[in-house]
C-alpha cells in the first residue's frame, strides 16, 4: 500500500479563553465558534470559499445545539455551501477534529478542511429535572382531556429543580479532579512539583504573547485580548499558599484551584490543507499532521494506580511510537495537555517507571524521561484556561507554529479527556 | 457621525432659511459609485489656443462622457476642461477668462473645472509667472464655486496619467478634493483592462485598518479589485477581523512601530503573497500636548509610529524583492503637516516629516522598476477621532473649507486608490490634499 499524503497545518485562530461566568458569559458556543472561524477566514482570505468539510464539537451542548458546527458555518464568512459536523470525545475533542480533517485530506477525500472545538461553562446548558420530563413526556403522548389531567397529577414542587451538568463521571460519580487526586496519590505527585509546572505555565504563556507568539493565532472577541486567566506574575511561592481543593478527605491533598485548570469559556480553530492547496492559495505549511493514536482506560473497574481516569494517553502513546518506529527522546517539542499539573507529571512518571512500562505498557523497558525544557514551551492549560473542546485545537495550532519557526522539527501532543480516554499525535515541519 | 447642520440645509425648509439669512450651505456632494456616468452631464472641453487638441477630446470622450468642443446653448455641463498649456504671457490668460464666463453657471451641482498647465521650468520669466498664475486662478475658482463644485488644476509635464486623472478628478472619487495643484510627470501609467476593476489582481496593504480612514482605504482597494491585508494592532483584531470579512481581505497583526515589524512584514509576504503591489501607510495616532508639557513618551511613540516606522518599512521593501514592480506607496500625511496645529508639535512633526519622506523618496522608488511613492494630506475628515470633539468646535471646523463641511473617510480612500492605481504612474513625489480646500494652511 502506498502511503497518504500528510495533511498540511496552514494556521490557527481562536478567542482569547475567558474564566467561566466573566467576558463570555453571555456568549454562546455558537457565537463564540463563529467568531474564531470568521477570525480564521479573515487571516487567511476565504471569504466565500466552500470548504471540504469543518468538524468541530463541543462538550457542554444545548439540546438545540444539535448542528451546532453546521449552524456555525452557515453565520460565518464561509461559503453557504461547506458541509460540517459534530463531534464529541469530551476534551480529546479538538485533537479527534483535526485528526479526522487531516485524515480526509491524506486519502484525498478533500483538500481543505478546518477543526475545531468550543466550550462554554457559563452558558452552560440546564435541562429540566428527570422527573418532569416523564411528566411533561406523558402529557405529550395523552390523547384525551382525562388522559392530560393524569399526567399533570404527576407534578410535585421539587420537579422545578433543574438538572445542571456535572463535571463528574457518570460511572463513579467521582469529580475529575477527585479522579486525578486519586491518581496523584498513587504516584506520589507533590505539591512544589505541581506548583511548580503551573508557575511555568503562567511564566511561558507569558513571554509567548510578550514576543508576540499569538499574533497570528488570536483574534480577540468582546473585548478580551489575552488569556483571562494567565498569571504572568505567578510563582510557585505563591501557588503554594493555596488550599487543596480536591482528595482533600484524606490527609496531604495536593490539588489547588492554582495547579488544576480552571472552568473556562472559548472556541479554537484549525486549518488543514493539502500541500497543493496551500500552495495555489498562497498559504504556508506550518507543520505536517503525521500520525494519531487514541486509547482509553478501565478506569471503572482497572487497576487503581495504573488505570487512572486520566492515563489513556499513557498508553496511546506507545502504540503510535511503535507504528512510527520513534523514541519518546525523538521529539523537539511536548505538548501535554495541563488538565492538572499532576496529569501531566503522572503521565511523565509512568513513561519513566520500568515495571510499569514492562506490566503494563508491554514494553522492555521505561519510554525514559523527556528535556523538560521541551515541555509546553509557550504554556498551556493550567494558563491558558481549558474550554473543553477548544484545547486541541490551541495545541495543534501554538505547535505547528513553534516546528515551523524552529524551521522544521517534531512535536508530540497528548490530551487526556473524561472516560477514560485520551489522544496522542505527531506533527512534523 | 452625521453632519446634521448639512442635512438641515439641504432640506426643503432649511434651504430656504439658509438662503433668506444667508447662512452657509454646504451641498451634498456627487461621490463615485461603479456603474454609473462618471460625469453628470456633457464635458466642455477648451483651449487657449484656440483648438482643442485631439488627443485631449479623445482622452475625455474615452471616460464615456458627452464630450463637446463648443458651447450648445441651454446646456448645463457635468464639467468644463480647459487645456491651458499654451499661455506663455499675462496677457493669453484672458483667453482662460473668455472661457471659463460664460460656462460657468451652467455647471451643475458637484461639477468640475479642470484646468491642464504647464509647469514653470525656469526657461523664460514670462512665461513661468503665466504658468504660475494657472494656480491662483484654480484656487481662486474653487472657492467662487458653489453646490459642491470643485475647481483643480493639472501641471501635466508628461501624458502619461493624463487619462488616469482626467477621469480621477472628473468623478466623484475626487468629490473632497478642491483647489488643488498635480503634477503629473513621467512614468509607467499602463491603462487598466476595466477601469472599474483598475486595480484587479493587485495585492494591496493597509496599516492601521481597523476603523476608520485605514479601513475604508481598504474597502476602496477592494471595490477596484485588490486583493487587500488590512494589518492593525492585535489588540485591534476583532474589529480588524470585521473589515477583512467585509472586504475579502485578510488579516495582518502587526505593530508597525515594533523593532521587528519590517521582518515580520516582509516574511508574511514571502509566505502569503507574490509580492506586494500597493502599500498604504496609513497607521497613525495622536498623543496631542502643548510643547510646554509634552512628555518624552508622548513625543517618542507618535514619531515612531507615524514616521520612523514608515522610513524602515520602506528601506526594507526597497532592498527586497517582496515589492513588485510598478507599486504603489501611498503615505498618509495631513492639513496639520502644512499649516501646523496647536498641541500638535509631535504629530506635526511626524505629518511634515512623511511629505519630506515622499519627496526624498521618489528616485529610489522610481528604481524599484518604475513605482511610486505619494503622500495624501487629508483636511477635516468626519471619524470617530472626530466625533470626539467639542459640538461648537467640531461644527465650526466643518464648516472651514471651501466644500463647507468635513470630508467622508471614503474620499481619502478614493484618492489612495488613485495614487494606487497602475494609471497613475506618472504622479511620484507629490502631495495631494484631501481636505475640500480647507480654509487652513492652504
Amino acid at each position: 500500500m502506498s502511503a497518504p499524503r500528510r495533511a498540511a497545518i496552514v494556521g490557527g485562530n481562536r478567542i482569547p479563553f475567558a474564566r467561566s461566568n466573566s467576558k463570555y458569559a453571555r456568549a454562546s458556543n455558537q457565537d463564540m465558534l463563529t467568531a474564531a472561524i470568521d477570525g480564521l477566514v479573515a487571516r487567511f482570505g476565504l471569504q466565500d470559499q466552500r470548504l471540504g468539510e469543518v468538524a468541530a464539537g463541543a462538550v457542554l451542548k444545548h439540546s438545540r445545539d444539535f448542528n451546532l458546527t453546521r449552524e456555525a458555518v452557515l453565520g460565518s464568512r464561509l461559503a453557504p455551501t461547506t458541509p460540517a459536523y459534530d463531534v464529541q470525545q469530551a476534551c480529546g475533542t479538538g485533537l479527534e477534529t483535526a485528526i479526522l480533517v487531516a485524515n480526509k485530506i491524506a486519502l484525498g477525500q478533500i483538500e481543505v478542511g478546518l477543526a475545531g472545538g468550543v466550550d462554554t461553562t457559563s452558558d452552560a446548558p440546564i435541562a429540566v429535572n428527570e422527573d418532569l420530563r416523564e411528566v411533561l413526556l406523558e402529557l405529550n403522548r395523552a390523547r384525551s382531556a382525562g388522559a392530560r389531567l393524569k399526567a399533570l397529577r404527576g407534578l410535585r414542587p421539587g420537579q422545578l429543580m433543574p438538572s445542571i451538568p456535572q463535571n463528574s463521571e457518570p460511572r463513579t460519580g467521582l469529580a475529575m479532579g477527585e479522579h486525578q487526586a486519586i491518581t496523584t496519590r498513587e504516584w506520589g505527585i507533590t505539591r512544589e512539583a505541581q506548583d511548580e509546572l503551573a508557575a511555568a505555565s503562567h511564566r511561558n504563556l507569558a513571554a509567548a504573547y510578550d514576543r508576540g507568539f499569538f499574533d497570528d493565532l488570536l483574534t480577540p472577541f468582546l473585548g478580551l485580548t489575552r488569556d483571562q486567566n494567565l498569571r504572568a506574575d505567578s510563582t510557585a511561592e505563591k501557588l503554594a499558599t493555596l488550599k487543596p481543593v480536591f482528595g482533600t478527605r484524606e490527609e496531604g491533598a495536593t490539588m489547588t484551584a492554582g495547579n488544576s485548570t480552571p472552568l473556562t469559556d472559548g472556541a479554537s480553530t484549525v486549518l488543514l490543507a493539502s500541500d497543493e492547496w496551500a500552495g495555489e492559495h498562497n498559504l504556508p505549511v506550518l507543520a505536517h499532521l503525521v500520525d494519531a493514536e487514541t486509547g482509553a482506560v478501565d478506569y471503572v473497574h482497572g487497576n487503581k494506580r495504573a488505570d487512572g481516569l486520566l492515563m489513556a494517553p499513557v498508553y496511546a502513546l506507545p502504540r503510535l511510537l511503535a507504528r512510527n518506529n520513534l523514541s519518546l527522546q525523538d521529539f523537539d517539542f511536548y505538548e501535554i495537555h495541563e488538565a492538572f499539573a499532576s496529569t501531566v507529571l503522572t503521565t511523565l512518571a509512568a513513561w519513566e517507571d520500568d515495571a510499569f512500562c514492562k506490566q503494563f505498557l508491554g514494553l522492555d523497558a521505561a519510554l525514559g524521561p523527556i528535556d523538560r525544557s521541551k515541555l509546553n514551551v509557550n504554556g498551556s492549560s493550567l494558563a491558558a484556561g481549558h474550554p473543553f473542546a477548544a484545547t486541541g485545537g490551541r495545541i495543534v495550532a501554538t505547535l505547528a507554529k513553534l516546528l515551523h519557526e524552529n524551521g522544521g522539527g517534531r512535536g508530540l501532543i497528548s490530551i487526556c479527556a473524561a472516560g477514560g480516554q485520551g489522544v496522542v499525535a505527531i506533527l512534523e515541519a | 457621525m452625521s453632519d446634521r447642520y448639512l442635512n438641515l440645509v439641504n432640506s426643503p425648509l432649511g434651504a430656504k432659511v439658509a438662503g433668506t439669512v444667508g447662512l452657509p450651505r454646504p451641498a451634498v456632494l456627487r461621490r463615485y459609485r461603479a456603474g454609473e456616468p462618471l460625469v453628470p452631464g456633457p464635458v466642455l472641453v477648451g483651449s487657449t489656443a484656440g483648438k482643442v487638441p485631439a488627443g485631449l477630446v479623445k482622452i475625455v470622450a474615452a471616460t464615456g462622457a458627452e464630450t463637446l468642443v463648443e458651447p450648445v446653448e441651454d446646456t448645463r455641463y457635468g464639467a468644463l476642461v480647459l487645456d491651458a498649456r499654451s499661455v506663455a504671457a499675462p496677457g493669453e490668460l484672458a483667453n482662460l477668462r473668455a472661457f471659463l464666463t460664460p460656462q460657468l453657471r451652467s455647471l451643475l451641482p458637484s461639477g468640475r473645472v479642470l484646468v491642464l498647465g504647464r509647469v514653470p521650468d525656469g526657461n523664460d520669466i514670462a512665461a513661468d509667472a503665466t504658468r504660475q498664475a494657472l494656480d491662483g486662478i484654480v484656487r481662486s475658482l474653487a472657492k467662487e464655486l458653489q453646490r459642491g463644485s470643485t475647481a483643480n488644476l493639472l501641471r501635466v509635464e508628461d501624458e502619461a496619467s493624463l487619462p488616469s486623472a482626467i477621469r480621477f478628478f472628473l468623478s466623484g472619487r475626487s468629490a473632497y478634493v478642491d483647489g488643488q495643484p498635480v503634477l503629473l510627470g513621467p512614468g509607467q501609467a499602463p491603462e487598466p483592462a476595466d477601469w472599474d476593476q483598475p486595480l484587479a489582481g493587485k495585492t494591496a496593504l493597509v496599516t492601521g485598518a481597523a476603523r476608520g480612514i485605514g479601513a475604508a482605504i481598504a474597502g476602496v482597494l477592494a471595490r477596484d479589485g485588490a486583493h487587500v491585508i488590512v494589518a492593525d494592532l492585535a489588540a485591534a483584531g476583532e474589529a480588524l477581523a470585521k473589515v477583512a470579512n467585509r472586504v475579502g481581505g485578510s488579516t495582518l497583526h502587526l505593530d508597525v512601530a515594533a523593532a521587528d515589524a519590517p521582518d515580520k512584514l516582509l516574511a508574511h509576504l514571502r509566505d502569503h503573497t507574490g509580492g506586494l503591489d500597493i502599500l498604504i501607510h496609513n497607521a497613525g495616532i495622536t498623543r496631542d500636548k502643548l510643547l510646554a508639557n509634552m512628555k518624552p513618551e508622548q513625543w517618542e511613540s507618535v514619531l515612531a509610529v507615524n514616521l520612523e516606522s514608515q522610513l524602515r518599512i520602506n528601506a526594507a521593501l526597497l532592498g527586497s524583492d517582496a515589492l513588485n514592480e510598478q507599486a504603489r506607496v501611498v503615505c498618509l500625511s495631513s492639513t496639520t503637516g502644512l499649516s501646523g496645529n496647536r498641541g500638535q508639535t509631535n504629530y506635526g512633526a511626524t505629518k511634515a516629516g512623511v511629505i519630506g519622506l515622499v519627496r526624498s523618496s521618489a528616485a529610489a522608488f522610481t528604481g524599484h522598476g518604475h513605482s511610486t511613492i505619494n503622500a495624501i494630506a487629508p483636511g477635516f475628515i468626519e471619524t470617530e477621532m472626530t466625533a470626539k470633539m467639542p459640538f461648537a468646535t467640531r461644527e465650526v471646523a466643518r464648516r472651514l473649507s471651501s466644500l463647507q463641511q468635513a470630508g467622508l473617510p471614503v474620499d481619502v480612500a478614493e484618492a489612495a486608490a488613485w495614487l494606487s492605481s497602475p494609471g497613475a504612474g506618472g504622479i511620484n513625489g507629490q502631495v495631494l490634499r484631501v481636505c475640500g480646500q480647507n480654509l487652513v494652511g492652504a
